[in-house]
């Protein structure tokens, strides 16, 4: 061995994967050791990946369509936010549950994600048309494009005719609060879905089915043609149009999946979290998502499935554990959002600095 | 007169990473002659000249064998800097202007001639002034000299390429001690009487006792223009010969060589039936705008069964005819294939309509290098025939197994070395990476075959391998192939009659046979026609 085996072995880790994977496992000795109840958390953890795991699946089609990483998903998420607040405003759950009683969450779901991914698609469109204007400069041009679909949301947000009592502003009659409950639609409806304890730890069934499904879904459809023809425009353009294949149109269709995945992903969060978050709660979701599947082992330039479960598991385990094990050690101090900062920032300037300078 | 010589190189070699590009090459120019340095492209002239300049190239590579004399003198000349003061000049093919610049600044560039200031006697000679009339009179000089009438203190952007040619040259003997001029391809990019002028101010450079080493592949300039010629051919050194002792067909000839090695055994027998009324493809005022091999209104017929060759020398526009067609690069004309016609500025048609075509950019445009052997053998079948899908109503799904079969069939009929149908396309060596581009070309069971530059960057083993199996293919299948090579070697041994592309434009077509002066001219662009 063997010096040699390890370094290659690092070289596949990958330096920074390594120290953060360490770290998480540190961190989850440690709080085993200090007493903290590590059943509890790791519930928590398992319910957090479920929730995060299909906004992150965003990143797959742009990375794989030549785009790289999609800081911009926020404009998928404005979408997913608005198809949650209007089956609030319409009142689905409850008009369903008076014709079949126990559906109205389900048809409320249904209804945010149809019309969450049905708009997302078109936003996407435009999205991607706008990304074959700037190739060369996309990762910078997507987190312009992000930041602004937030704030351009939040002057929507704050005047839209909403008349729904549980979204609007009280006193101005309009706009959408802070914080709107879930509870009247879909609230934990996949958390809790045929959820289970086993020693000590909750097993959220039902979000769980729901993220395989969605990573099943994305891997299928990069096993189709279109999805294949995607990979190959990424992989190599001029590969692609020498094999016929419109790369431009290509990298339309990946962006406008990711787009569709943050939209989708976003209602499954708003779910399983309980509120729905506008204004710029949503910011940073684009970072959290990249870094994530960078975590995960993916490059800008490459990334599978795989990448995007372990990233997401270890993201927001970390996220999970390290407050509780920062207030045992460090009593007193808020070190462990510093620490998400330092790591979430940390890896995605760590992979830009792996990326090889234009587009090929 | 004991120096005779200006310049004297011998016994030069030059390996680059064990390819010896260069073996034991001698270059003599005697003062004040106009020397022609000839050779096909790859026959060692840019090397030679690498090394005469002392460009960093060489010598961060391992240096080279030989000796240099200059003036009467062994000389060691390790960077560009010792060569320009030795009085060494170089016109370059690409300009080394700057544009925002006048050319009287350009010209003076690096060499400005200053006056002392104020703040120079306190901080040093980085703060003189320019001497502006000085500098501006010397130019007029030698502007006066090669007869450019452009005004000094004119603008370098916006002129004429003709004219950034001759400010280059102005620049050049401005030079106070140059000794030797070199000239690079310089009417490649100029037009006819552009390029007269420049052939002329040649002959007053060298009148006033600068000897000019000019680069070319234009025969008829060289027998106009030069006093002495020296040829090369694949880094070994022809001969030397004075210009007034021979003629443009013996230059020729000594240029392109006959090559002992048979790259095909011809042992099949043919018995192909091509008949010149059946026609697979033709091209009927054909220009293609790909950058350095524009095609200028080509008209071709290609016959069904047959391989048809199309050569030529490097930039002249043979790669542009294959990625014309196949709509990689915009083209305009009419081009017939098997009594459609086919729509070059939309992508993909000729592959619809059964038009298969391998790359010169083996690299760039031929794999995906972090995909798999068997996604590089299916991708462009599936795509364009919708081969190894299966099918669920609209959704379609990939058949893993068909296309693991038939990559494993390509494998073993191509004899593909690799690890099994999942290594990557990138891991392979050149020549495996060439059958596995021509595996997928086969896979679409094409009516016409398009390869370009099939063994270029590949051994002359796996050569042998891919030659044989395109005339495989063509006898056995009658398959019909043009195939597009800068190896006139390869196209003889191979191919029924032999196109030549010159400047964009058809030279002429010639059979396999014909002699290495035709082909040699034709390449030169000196004659038009031939007929096969």
């Amino acid at each position: 061995m063997t010096k040699e085996k390890f370094k290659k072995a690092l070289d596949v880790i990958g330096l920074p994967r390594l120290i953060v994977c360490s770290f998480f496992f540190a961190i989850v000795i440690t709080a085993a050791v200090s007493g903290i109840d590590v059943a509890s958390y790791f519930s928590s953890t398992l319910k957090y990946w479920g929730m995060w795991a299909i906004i992150v699946l965003a990143m797959i089609p742009s990375i794989k369509c030549g785009i790289g990483p999609n800081f911009g998903v926020s404009l998928g998420i404005v979408c997913g936010l608005l198809g949650s607040l209007l089956a609030i405003e319409l009142n689905i759950g409850a008009s369903v549950d008076a014709v079949l009683p126990g559906f109205g969450p389900w048809a409320a779901i249904l209804f945010a994600m149809v019309f969450a991914g049905v708009s997302s698609w078109f936003v996407g469109v435009g999205y991607g048309k706008i990304l074959n204007l700037v190739k060369g400069s996309e990762m910078t041009v997507t987190t312009y494009i992000g930041y602004s679909a937030i704030y351009l949301m939040c002057i929507v947000w704050f005047r839209a005719p909403f008349r729904s009592g549980e979204i609007i502003w009280p006193v101005i009659g309009a706009g959408v609060r802070n914080s709107v409950s879930m509870e009247s639609s879909f609230g934990s409806l996949f958390n809790d879905f045929l959820g289970f304890s086993i020693g000590g730890i909750y097993i959220p069934t039902g979000i769980l089915l729901v993220m395989i499904l969605a990573c099943l879904c994305v891997h299928l459809y990069f096993r189709t043609k279109t999805g294949i023809a995607i990979t190959a425009a990424g992989s190599n353009p001029t590969f692609a149009r020498a094999s016929g294949i419109n790369v431009d149109k290509m990298r339309v269709k990946g962006i406008a999946i990711s787009t569709m995945l943050g939209a989708l992903g976003i209602v499954v969060y708003t779910q399983g979290f309980g509120y729905l978050q506008a204004y710029t709660a949503p910011l940073q979701m684009g970072f959290v998502c990249v870094a994530s599947v960078l975590i995960g082992g993916a490059t800008t330039t490459k990334a599978s499935i795989a990448h995007v479960l372990i990233g997401t598991f270890i993201y927001q385990g970390l996220i999970i554990f390290t407050p509780p094990v920062s207030n045992h050690l460090l009593a007193g101090t808020d070190i462990s959002d510093t620490m998400r900062q330092i790591i979430q920032n940390g890896v995605i300037l760590y992979a830009l600095t792996q990326t090889k300078g234009g587009s090929d | 007169m004991e120096n005779e010589y200006v310049l004297k190189m011998e016994g030069i070699a030059k390996e680059y990473y064990g390819n010896r590009v260069l073996k034991g090459v001698e270059l003599k120019v005697k003062r004040g002659e106009i020397h022609a340095l000839m050779g096909e492209n790859g026959a060692g002239k840019s090397t030679l000249m690498n090394i005469l300049f002392g460009m960093p190239v060489i010598h961060s590579t391992g240096g080279f064998e030989g000796t240099i004399e200059f003036d009467g003198k062994p000389v060691n000349i390790d960077n560009p800097h010792t060569a320009m003061e030795l009085g060494i000049g170089m016109v370059h093919q690409e300009f080394m202007l700057i544009p925002g610049f006048t050319v009287t600044e350009n010209v003076k560039l690096g060499r400005e001639i200053t006056e002392p200031t104020v703040a120079s006697s306190i901080f040093g000679k980085s703060l003189e002034k320019l001497d502006k009339p000085t500098m501006a009179a010397d130019t007029r000089k030698a502007l006066d000299t090669i007869g450019l009438g452009v005004e000094e203190y004119a603008m370098v952007a916006g002129m004429p390429v003709g004219y950034m040619q001759f400010v280059e040259i102005a620049r050049e003997i401005d030079k106070t001690g140059i000794k030797l001029l070199i000239f690079d391809e310089p009417t490649a990019v100029l037009t006819e009487t552009e390029a007269e002028r420049l052939l002329d101010t040649m002959r007053v450079i060298a009148s006033k006792g600068i000897a000019i080493i000019f680069i070319t592949h234009r025969i008829n300039e060289v027998i106009d223009v030069t006093d002495s010629m020296t040829v090369l051919r694949d880094g070994t050194f022809v001969d030397r010969l004075e210009t007034k002792d021979t003629t443009a067909a013996r230059i020729a000839e000594l240029m392109i060589g006959r090559k002992v090695e048979k790259l095909v055994d011809d042992t099949d027998e043919d018995n192909r039936v091509i008949s010149d009324d059946d026609i697979m493809l033709s091209l009927k005022d054909f220009y293609v705008e790909m950058p350095g091999e524009k095609v200028k209104g080509v008209d071709l017929q290609v016959r069904r069964g047959e391989v048809l060759g199309i050569g030529g020398l490097a930039g002249q526009g043979k790669v542009g005819i294959p990625n014309g067609i196949l709509g990689l690069y915009p083209a305009e004309g009419e081009i017939i294939f098997d009594g459609e016609k086919v729509e070059p500025s939309k992508l993909g048609d000729a592959l619809h309509k059964g038009i298969a075509f391998v790359s010169e950019d083996r690299r760039g445009v031929g794999l995906l290098l972090e995909e798999s052997i068997e996604q590089n053998t299916i991708f462009t079948s599936m795509q364009i025939q919708g081969k190894f899908l299966k099918k669920f109503g609209p959704i379609t799904q990939f058949d893993k197994k068909a296309a693991k079969e038939h990559t494993l069939n390509m494998i073993k009929a191509l004899d593909i070395r690799c690890t099994g149908p999942d290594q990557y396309a990138g891991r392979l060596s050149g020549g495996n990476q060439q059958k596995v581009c021509l595996a997928r070309a086969i896979t679409m069971e094409p009516k016409l075959l398009v390869v370009s530059e099939p063994t270029r960057g590949i051994d002359i083993g796996a050569k042998k391998l891919v030659l044989e199996l395109l005339a495989k293919m063509n006898r056995e299948q009658g398959m019909t192939i043009i195939m597009v090579s800068s190896e006139l070697n390869e196209l003889r041994s191979l191919c029924d009659r032999i196109a030549i592309v010159s400047d964009g434009k058809l030279a002429g077509i010639f059979a396999p046979d014909a002699s290495d002066a035709e082909y040699g001219l034709a390449m030169s662009g000196v004659t038009e026609g031939g007929q096969a």
